[in-house]
C-alpha cells in the first residue's frame, strides 16, 4: 500500500484573496441561526506583529456531533450546515467566524499564510475537558502552559476568542496526524 | 537586502546538508521546509516547538463535501471569464488527483488562482508594474470527476519579481488548492512549468529540499493534450496522502 508519493506542499502566498475567498465563507451558519456564536481571534508571528496575509479554515461537526455531508460548502444557503468555513485575515491579523459549538467540543483548525511553506493543523477547543465536559486525549496529553494555547476563550455574549501564535512565546500547539 | 549569489549559496548549502541526510539513511523530505531560511518571510512564521502527533478523530477523517452543483462547468475556464480574449499563451492543464493507493480523489473541489501572461495578478496589493489584462482574472474552479481528473483552460502566467531579496523573481507558476477524502489531505500548492531557469533561484521552490520531491511539482508537457491550431497541453498529476505523508517507508503507517 502508500505507492504514491505525496504531491508537496507550497505556500498560499501573498495573492490568495481573489482566489480563495467567496461569498459568506466565513460564515459557517448565518448570524441568526440558533445558537450561532463567533469564533475569532488575531494570528501573530514570532516576533508578535499581527499577520496580515493568513488564511484559516475550520472544518467541524454540528452541534449535535454529527458530521455533515451536506453538499454546498461553496455555494453558501441559510439552512443547511456543511461544517466549513474559511477566513482571510485583515490587516490587523484578525479573522472571524459565525458558526457553532460543536457537539465534539473541537473545531480543527488549518492555517495558511505568505512565508508558511506548509500549512498548520490544530484545534480550537471549546472545553478544557476538566469542568465536567467529555475529557480530550490530546489535551490530557499536554503540559498545562501548552494546553491553553488550545483553548477558545468566551470573550463576550455568543463569543469565543482562539488566537494563533506562529512561533515564540505561547506557541499555539500545531499537529502532526498519524 | 540580500543579493541572489548569497540565497543562492545558502540554498545551495541547505541542499548539500540534505542530501548527506538522505545518505545517511534519512528518509527524504517530502513536503517544503517550514524554516527555510532563504526564504526570508519564513523566519518568523514557522513553529520552533516540535508539532504534536495525534490520531485524527471521526470528523478529520471527512472532508467538506462539495457538489457538482457548487461549481459552474465554466468556471474551469479561465480564458473566457470576460467578454473579450485574454492575451497569453493558451494552456490546458489537466491531470487526476490520487490518494497514496492510487485511488481517485473522487468529486472533490480544486480552486486555482494565478498571474496573467505578463506576470500580474488582480489582486490589489499587487505592485509588480506590469500590465493588468481586462479580459483575465486568474481565477478558476472545478470538481473532480469520477476518476478523479480535472481539466482547467487558462493561458501560461508569466513569472514576477518579488521583494525576497534583490532581483528576485519567481519561476511562473499555476496555485491549486485541493481538498481530499480526508480533511487531514488538504494541500495548497504550485504547479510549475517544465525548464524554467528560475528553478534554482527560487527561495520557494527549493524550500522543498529534495530534488525528486520538488520535480514532482512540474507539469509535463503532453502534446496529445495540446488542441490543434488552438493551445498547448500539460499533465499534472497529485497524490494526496493525507497523515501518512511525511514517511516514505510503509513500514511506518499504522493500518
Ligand atoms: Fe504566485
Amino acid at each position: 500500500m502508500g505507492d504514491r508519493v505525496q504531491t508537496p506542499s507550497q505556500t498560499v502566498g501573498p495573492f490568495f484573496h481573489f482566489g480563495l475567498e467567496y461569498d459568506g465563507s466565513a460564515q459557517v451558519v448565518p448570524g441568526h441561526y440558533p445558537g450561532a456564536i463567533r469564533l475569532h481571534g488575531t494570528v501573530f508571528d514570532g516576533g508578535q506583529a499581527p499577520v496580515p496575509d493568513a488564511l484559516l479554515e475550520i472544518w467541524q461537526t454540528d452541534a449535535a456531533g454529527l458530521v455533515s455531508r451536506e453538499r454546498g460548502s461553496l455555494l453558501r444557503n441559510e439552512f443547511a450546515f456543511t461544517g466549513f468555513g474559511r477566513a482571510a485575515t485583515n490587516l490587523g491579523g484578525e479573522y472571524a467566524f459565525t458558526t457553532v459549538r460543536p457537539g465534539t467540543g473541537f473545531v480543527t483548525v488549518a492555517v495558511f499564510a505568505r512565508g508558511l511553506s506548509h500549512h498548520l493543523f490544530t484545534r480550537a477547543y471549546f472545553d478544557d475537558g476538566t469542568g465536567g465536559g467529555a475529557s480530550d486525549s490530546l489535551l490530557a496529553s499536554l503540559p498545562p502552559s501548552r494546553r491553553s494555547t488550545l483553548l477558545a476563550m468566551p470573550d463576550g455574549d455568543r463569543s469565543f476568542r482562539f488566537d494563533v501564535r506562529l512561533q515564540g512565546d505561547g506557541e499555539t500547539v500545531f499537529l502532526e496526524y498519524s | 537586502m540580500a543579493t541572489q549569489q548569497v540565497i543562492t549559496e545558502e540554498i545551495r548549502r541547505i541542499e548539500t546538508d540534505a542530501a548527506a541526510r538522505v545518505q545517511g539513511g534519512q528518509s527524504p523530505e517530502v513536503h517544503p521546509r517550514r524554516d527555510y531560511p532563504p526564504y526570508r518571510s519564513s523566519a518568523l512564521r514557522h513553529p520552533t516547538q516540535n508539532l504534536v502527533k495525534v490520531d485524527p478523530e471521526e470528523v478529520e477523517r471527512y472532508s467538506p463535501a462539495f457538489g457538482h452543483w457548487d461549481v459552474s462547468p465554466l468556471e474551469s475556464d479561465l480564458t473566457i471569464a470576460h467578454r473579450g480574449e485574454p492575451l497569453g499563451e493558451r494552456i490546458t492543464v489537466t491531470g487526476r488527483v490520487v490518494d497514496g493507493d492510487g485511488r481517485p480523489v473522487r468529486g472533490q473541489l480544486i480552486e486555482l488562482w494565478q498571474a496573467n501572461s505578463a506576470g500580474r495578478y488582480v489582486h490589489k496589493r499587487d505592485q509588480h508594474p506590469a500590465p493588468l489584462d481586462p479580459n483575465f482574472t486568474g481565477v478558476g474552479r472545478v470538481i473532480t470527476g469520477e476518476d478523479g481528473s480535472y481539466r482547467f483552460r487558462t493561458i501560461k502566467p508569466g513569472p514576477y519579481p518579488w521583494k525576497n531579496h534583490t532581483n528576485a523573481w519567481r519561476p511562473a507558476h499555476v496555485h491549486f488548492s485541493l481538498f481530499g477524502s480526508q480533511f487531514t489531505q488538504r494541500l495548497v500548492t504550485q504547479m510549475y512549468f517544465p525548464g524554467d531557469p528560475l528553478f534554482a533561484l527560487d527561495p520557494i521552490y527549493q524550500s522543498i529540499v529534495d530534488p525528486a520531491a520538488r520535480a514532482r511539482l512540474i507539469g509535463t508537457y503532453d502534446h496529445d493534450t495540446s488542441v490543434p491550431d488552438v493551445s498547448l497541453g500539460y499533465r499534472w498529476d497529485i497524490v494526496l496522502t493525507g497523515p501518512r505523508s511525511t514517511w516514505l517507508e510503509p513500514e511506518h503507517a499504522d493500518g
